[in-house]
């Protein structure tokens, strides 16, 4: 331990003991105790005890519970328990009864304190931190522990419940592994006696028929079998299996979900995963007894696993599919037609969850839909993949949702009815959609799925949200088109479909409600990023009203809208896409060039989002040689890094250094690379002090140093790196000689040292190519990155910064001298 | 209880309750889509309307030709538009009590049921409701009378004639009923006879029932109506909106526990949703306008129009629009828009609150102070002088039949820049354009109808509980269009009752108590017993007095009281002699223990048979019987009148005396 800590220690034990000084502030006890952990990792407990005595006085200090508050017992519980988690430091504490005497039946168990959560939470984490040796174990059924465990599964504190599940876990686990017994049979003898109190509790709970003692029983089961993967797991699961396989026979399952974590919990175990006991047996009987809701998760959660029998997973898979099967089904002109596995037919629970309410319906087909995604996402995703018939099942959902679906059946028109403009199935299935795209389909369904998909970006019908999700979905399907066919040859859907979109886009981009005109420009610019070049598009789009209204969107009253914009109109104009600056239907109208306009958002915008997707954009040109940019570089330049600079966003100051990184590696050309094979150079390579007269030209420098000072971190590191850059290609060890003695470098220097002292106003003076070799030399840029590489709170993270916190919010360190971070 | 209705248009109803001895017409609705089969009234000469060919029959019979002109196909009626009226034949118009008027749409026949058919009673109405009504009517009368027409089409009309014309006109109903514009003098007249009511004011209507106007939250004072007595309630509703527009929020709490809810007004437009709606105006506003285009919209002088301009306000900046005109013209646009702003108390809770700041509730008042929205009466004036285009018309009538509206689809219906979008849902928007076709505009369909939909009644009706929903017969099963659509129909239990026109309803509820009071002194001098646990009786000798459908019990008058000889004998005072009445008896007889009474009394030889009724006790040496039965006794015996009054005597001994 660190002596300054070794030293602060005694005074703030004596803070803690003391009653009359409240610690109110919680944090500071949880960094305290997550010190002493990580102490207590490295060191000796037994030392750290002896060596500050100061601690087990406080801990007897606990002892006295009417003096003490509850915060400061349940802590003393905790901290008892970091210590005593050493066998040595167990029997040191134990010689002095401190142990039994806080965690005994002698200890908090019988006081009101005991009514406070927290402080039941502390006894069961110190026990947990304690049990980790056989003493501990001897100590536990000693002082009477146990039964105190079972007793709080039931506490009202949810937290207080489940760490005493957790511990009774880790208890049995304890027991079990000290002893070296061969076998574990069934009979009660075999157990060790501390083991064997657990299962029979267990056994018991089971046995109750209440949901709430089972719940309990097989959460303690499912974290034994996830935590711990010995074979004695196995003996206990052929002693309470009968009594778990009970439960299913009832006619409705009440503790459904812990039962399928429980079976999950196992079947992802070694232990159980290849032996020879029925779980997998078990596992389909759940399944199917399982009501469709239940067993969705779990159905997941089987086909989730490595190890499994082909035909469970079959089973699982089917689970999943049932519900779109249904759908399919009811949509159905001939019945029996879907393909999927039987429906309606064979399962009518199915139906009846489907069409019992909106609410039933909705949580189903969302559940289905989600887990479906997720497995496709998998690298093992079931086989076959009926990627066909999900095609059409969620295109018929949606169908159903839009009321756009006229089914004949009964069982159509009641589901038609249910799903009518019901925007969670609308988005689950649009994200379903999307995900689809990573398949292909035959021609029929994917006209469909582009049908289906225009016909919600046409709908007025549809939510913000629900827009939303169908551009993204039809992003995806335009783009694994694109995939499949080849960018040389154009594919069938997509042609056409762009034809409809943009009238569609023109639209949305009108929309009063925000949201709506931001993800049509989102969607806008992935399109340009992706098919810009592609002749066919620029055609439909340039036919369109859509550039026009883009640009006019820079000047929408929402400031998100606004970024969007112009992210949308720097990706127009990278491909040449934006509407020209003199229209002959506004020839009044005053026009900016789009570099103009974008600088007045830049200057004049009174939010931060448009301004910094100015500059991404203007860095964006800058790397693609975009001809905006290339007329009167420099000029426009020197506007930029100006208006930048005074910018209040640290953001935005960022990405102007990234823009001024990006000048200045094109400014200075290609490093020398020794094994390049280099072409011969088309323009000669620009000199050092060339480059340095250009960058003070457009300002870049001043920027640059400026931002050095800033006092967001960022800002400075990233100005730091790029002026080490600099340095490196303009001022390396000779060449251009700096002029350390010139009169305008100590001017420069001046005003720097002020900067660094907050006064911004002093100005630099001239930044001839001497001055600013001669500062780049000067300048520790080396040190000043190491500094700002720590992150700001280094100091204040320190264990003796909590300490002193500590003692200095009670006043205990004499004057104010708090560190007030 | 009964139920007449005279219209079968469910959201412009008239419906009759005969309710104890009262009869109340509820709402007076004037279905206008008759006037969908006539010609457009253009307000300036168009030729292509009078050049128009004339419809002959197929025999080549050409004596039509006056009245039938023809266009794309479809036939016309060349004359003054005419409406179709509620029912008159169904039931004696003189006997209505009362009119209530649940909003301003639902009151345009009032002329036509108040005037000449011998109405003498009262209609109440809120005071936005009279004001915009009048507002709707004034604009209805002006659009009609501004363009006289001399000719007045009648020969269709016939039975026989009417049979061989092409549909819709063959298939329109009681067409002989149809009556042209009333004047602007029965106007006046009719709404005269209107009395002013707030919301949740409670109006006796002769003693009999009470009624009450409710917010109901789509339109500027527009009301829900309770009609009740002291134990029967029945609920109207008519125009309902939960969405948050301009008006007060709907009252859903007082419309709980009725015995009857009767159910009417819901939105025509049950599929679409009135904010994507909104949504899709907007964006065809400004693209059409983006274009060069001129955009018209079709609508009334009040209600959703001050949503949209609100919208608009907030919409425009954001689309670039600022410098387009946007042009409201009718001849009571100013008054509509001023109107809006007085009803603060009419209005939500934030446009409430603007007004103590004080601001106009409506932000049209700042749209017409930056001169961005300017109104006029009509097309001619001052309007041709500042009229700019590309710009938005707000005009009507929303049936494109007569109004300003005509003129401007004949003058921009030629080119595609321009676009028609309809808003209001009352007419079909494509019978509406058929006279102009071919057209080139385009047109667009976002109605906007914030009354209730089916999900929003299913939630109400679980909400409030009526024991009996009626409804048109309209919302009883899917529209026809959409005949799988089960969730768009009304659904409760037990199942609605529907009602057609020209139908008489028997509601399914029995009155069955009245409610009486006992003046004080009576009730004072009454002595009531308990003859259970909770229950008190007492004999009430009184005399009942009814007027005004209240009932009171007064103390009857002293029967010694000599009359004066001298006083001539009044009619009131002449009362029937009260008998002094024997005392009532309540109880039973427990057999047994009668027989042991019998027995003390010296009764021997008494046998006890059992009956169905009860029990007849045998005193066979008297040669006499005693039937005991649930509500009787009955001593036989021969001509013993002693053994019978001793024999009485222990009977009474069993029972209590009040």
């Amino acid at each position: 331990m660190d002596p300054e800590c070794s030293r602060l220690l005694p005074a703030l034990c004596a803070v803690l003991a003391d009653p009359r000084q409240p610690m109110t502030d919680d944090t500071c006890l949880e960094k305290l105790l997550d010190w002493f952990k990580t102490v207590t990792e490295t060191e000796s407990s037994l030392l750290l005890l002896q060596e500050n005595p100061c601690l087990v006085e406080l801990l007897s200090q606990a002892l006295k519970f009417q003096d003490v508050s509850s915060r400061i017992l349940s802590f003393s519980l905790r901290l008892a328990g970091i210590f005593a988690a050493q066998e040595n430091c167990f029997q040191f504490l134990q010689q002095g009864e401190l142990l039994l005497g806080l965690f005994g039946e002698a200890g908090p168990l019988g006081l009101p304190a005991w009514n406070v959560p927290s402080v039941r939470s502390g006894w069961i984490q110190g026990l947990c931190s304690l049990a980790k040796h056989p003493s501990a174990e001897q100590f536990l059924v000693d002082c009477g522990a146990v039964d105190t465990i079972f007793s709080l599964q039931g506490d009202s504190s949810l937290f207080v419940a489940s760490a005493a599940s957790q511990l009774l876990v880790q208890v049995l686990s304890l027991s079990i592994q000290g002893r070296a017994t061969p076998h574990l049979g069934s009979s009660d003898g075999d157990w060790p006696s501390c083991a064997q109190s657990i299962v029979g509790y267990l056994e018991e709970s089971l046995r109750s028929g209440a949901t709430p003692q089972i719940t309990q029983a097989l959460k303690v089961l499912t974290t034994t079998f996830g935590r711990c993967h010995h074979s004695w797991t196995e003996a206990l699961w052929m002693r309470l299996s009968p009594l778990v396989t009970c439960l299913l026979e009832k006619d409705t399952v009440p503790t459904a979900h812990s039962l399928a974590d429980l079976f999950l919990s196992m079947a992802r175990s070694p232990t159980f995963g290849s032996s020879d006991c029925d779980l997998w047996v078990t596992l389909a009987q759940t399944l199917s007894c399982l009501s469709p809701t239940q067993a969705g998760p779990l159905a997941l959660g089987i086909l989730k696993l490595h190890v499994c029998p082909q035909a469970l997973k079959t089973q699982a898979f089917d689970v999943l599919l049932q519900p779109l099967a249904c759908v399919l089904e009811a949509a159905a002109q001939v019945p029996g037609s879907s393909g999927l596995p039987d429906g309606t037919g064979s399962n009518p629970t199915m139906a009846d969850a489907l069409l019992a309410s909106t609410s039933s319906c909705a949580a189903l087909l969302c559940q289905s839909l989600a887990h479906l995604g997720e497995l496709q996402a998998l690298p093992h995703s079931p086989r076959p993949w009926p990627q066909v018939l999900l095609l059409e099942a969620t295109v018929m959902t949606l169908r159903f949702c839009s009321g756009s679906a006229v089914p004949i059946s009964s069982v159509g028109g009641r589901l038609c009815g249910i799903l009518a403009s019901c925007i969670r199935v609308q988005r689950a299935a649009l994200d379903f959609l999307g995900m689809l795209s990573q398949g292909t389909g035959p021609q029929e369904s994917v006209t469909q799925v582009f049908a289906i998909l225009l016909e919600y970006l046409r709908s007025p019908e549809s939510s913000p949200t629900v827009l939303k999700k169908a551009f993204q979905a039809t992003l995806r399907w335009l783009l694994s088109m694109s995939k499949a066919c080849g960018s040389n040859n154009p594919d069938p859907h997509t042609q056409p479909f762009l034809r409809e979109l943009f009238p569609v886009m023109q639209k949305r981009l009108c929309n009063p409600c925000w949201e709506v005109r931001d993800s049509a420009l989102e969607f806008l610019t992935h399109l340009t990023t992706h098919w810009g070049g592609q002749p066919d598009f620029r055609q439909a789009l340039l036919a369109s009203d859509v550039p026009e209204l883009t640009q006019q969107l820079l000047q929408d009253p929402e400031a998100y809208v606004r970024a969007s914009a112009v992210t949308a109109m720097g990706q127009l104009a990278s491909q040449g896409l934006h509407a020209t600056p003199s229209g002959p239907e506004h020839p009044g109208a005053k026009q900016k060039s789009l570099p103009q306009e974008l600088l007045h958002i830049l200057s004049l915008d009174s939010e931060g989002f448009p301004r910094r997707a100015v500059m991404q954009v203007f860095t964006q040109w800058l790397q693609d040689g975009h001809p905006a940019m290339a007329e009167d570089l420099e000029q426009f330049m020197a506007r930029v890094f100006q208006v930048v600079s005074r910018d209040l966003d640290w953001e935005v100051r960022v990405q102007g250094l990234e823009l001024a990184r990006v000048f200045l590696a094109q400014t200075l050309g290609p490093p020398d690379c020794p094994y390049a094979v280099a072409l011969p150079a088309a323009t000669p390579p620009t000199s050092p002090a060339e480059v340095l007269r250009t960058l003070g030209r457009v300002q870049l420098l001043e920027f640059a140093f400026r931002a050095l000072f800033d006092c967001d971190r960022p800002v400075a590191q990233k100005s730091c790196d790029l002026l080490l850059l600099l340095r490196a290609r303009t001022a390396p060890g000779g060449g251009l000689q700096g002029a350390e003695c010139n009169p305008e470098a100590v001017t420069v220097e001046a005003a720097l040292r002020a900067w660094q002292a907050g006064e911004q106003g002093q100005p630099l003076g001239e930044l001839v190519p001497e001055v600013v070799v001669a500062i780049l030399r000067t300048l520790d840029l080396e040190g000043l990155q190491a500094t700002l590489a720590e992150s700001s709170d280094h100091v204040e993270q320190s264990p003796r910064s909590l300490l002193q916190d500590m003692l200095a919010a009670v006043g205990a360190l004499g004057g104010h001298e708090a560190d007030c971070y | 209880m009964k139920l007449y209705c005279l219209s079968g248009h469910p959201t412009l109803p008239c419906n009759i309750l005969k309710f104890k001895s009262t009869t109340i017409m509820l709402d007076c609705g004037l279905d206008m889509t008759s006037t969908l089969n006539f010609l457009p009234l253009p307000l300036v000469q168009s030729p292509r309307l009078s050049n128009l060919p004339s419809w002959s029959l197929k025999d080549g019979n050409a004596y039509l030709d006056k009245e039938l002109k023809e266009c794309s196909g479809h036939v016309f009626v060349d004359s003054v538009p005419e409406f179709c009226l509620p029912e008159t034949e169904l039931i004696d118009m003189s006997t209505v009590d009362v009119i209530l008027i649940s909003n301003y749409h639902c009151m345009m026949a009032l002329p036509y049921i108040t005037e000449h058919t011998g109405f003498t009673g009262t209609v109440y109405a809120t005071e936005p409701t009279l004001q915009i009504g009048r507002l709707l009517m004034e604009e209805l009368v002006n659009f009609i009378e501004r363009v006289p027409k001399a000719q007045s089409a009648s020969l269709w009309k016939n039975k026989d004639v009417q049979r061989l014309l092409p549909s819709p006109l063959k298939d329109a109903v009681e067409v002989s009923t149809w009556r042209r514009c009333y004047s602007m003098q029965e106007v006046n007249s009719a709404l005269s006879k209107i009395q002013l009511v707030g919301y949740s004011q409670k109006i006796e209507l002769f003693g009999a029932v009470q009624v009450t106007p409710l917010s109901s939250g789509y339109a500027l004072g527009s009301s829900n109506w309770v009609i009740q007595s002291h134990y029967e309630k029945v609920s109207y509703v008519s125009g309902s909106s939960l969405l948050t527009t301009h008006p007060q929020p709907m009252d859903q709490a007082s419309l709980k526990n009725s015995d009857v809810l009767l159910l009417t007004g819901l939105t025509q437009i049950p599929t679409a949703n009135p904010d994507g709606m909104v949504g899709e105006f907007c964006s065809n506003l400004a693209l059409t306008v983006r274009n060069g285009g001129n955009v018209l919209v079709p609508c009334y002088p009040s209600g959703v129009i001050y949503d949209l301009l609100e919208c608009l306000y907030q919409y425009i900046d954001s689309a670039g629009l600022s410098n387009v005109p946007f042009y409201f013209i009718s001849p009571v646009a100013n008054s509509s828009l001023e109107f809006s702003q007085i009803f603060a108390e009419w209005l939500c809770h934030n446009k409430q609150t603007k007004v103590y700041l004080p601001e106009p509730p409506f932000p049209h008042a700042e749209l017409i102070q930056t001169n961005k929205l300017k109104h006029y009466p009509s097309i001619h004036g001052d309007f041709s002088n500042d009229f700019r285009q590309p710009c938005v018309v707000f005009t009507g009538h929303p049936s494109l039949r007569f109004g300003d509206v005509v003129h401007f689809l004949e003058l921009w219906g030629k080119s595609s820049l321009n676009t028609v979008i309809f808003t209001e849902p009352d007419f079909s928007y494509l019978d509406a354009l058929a006279p102009y076709q071919p057209l080139a505009m385009k047109c667009i369909y976002c109605p906007i109808d914030t009354r209730l939909n089916f999900i929003q009644v299913s939630k109400l009706l679980k909400e409030v509980q009526p024991l009996h929903v009626v409804c048109p017969e309209q919302y009883t099963q899917p529209p026809p269009t959409q005949s799988h659509r089960m969730d768009l129909m009304i659904d409760c239990q037990p199942p609605a009752m529907s009602y057609r026109r020209a139908e008489v309803l028997a509601l399914p509820f029995k009155r069955r108590y009245e409610k009486i009071e006992i003046m004080p002194e009576l009730a004072d001098s009454l002595v009531p017993m308990e003859i259970k646990p909770g229950i008190s009786l007492a004999t009430v000798s009184a005399v009942l007095h009814t007027k005004d459908n209240k009932h009171v019990l007064q103390p009857p008058p002293r029967s010694t009281q000599p009359t004066s000889g001298k006083k001539r004998k009044r009619v009131s005072d002449d009362i029937p002699d009260c008998k002094v009445l024997k005392p009532l008896l309540s109880g039973s007889i427990p057999v047994e223990q009668f027989v042991q009474t019998l027995e003390k009394h010296g009764f021997s030889d008494i046998k006890v048979e059992d009956t169905a009724k009860g029990h007849i006790v045998l005193l066979q040496e008297a040669e006499t019987l005693i039937q005991i039965e649930e509500d009787s006794t009955h001593i036989i015996c021969d001509n013993d009148e002693m053994l019978r009054v001793r024999l009485r005597d222990l009977v009474l001994k069993f029972l209590q005396k009040f």
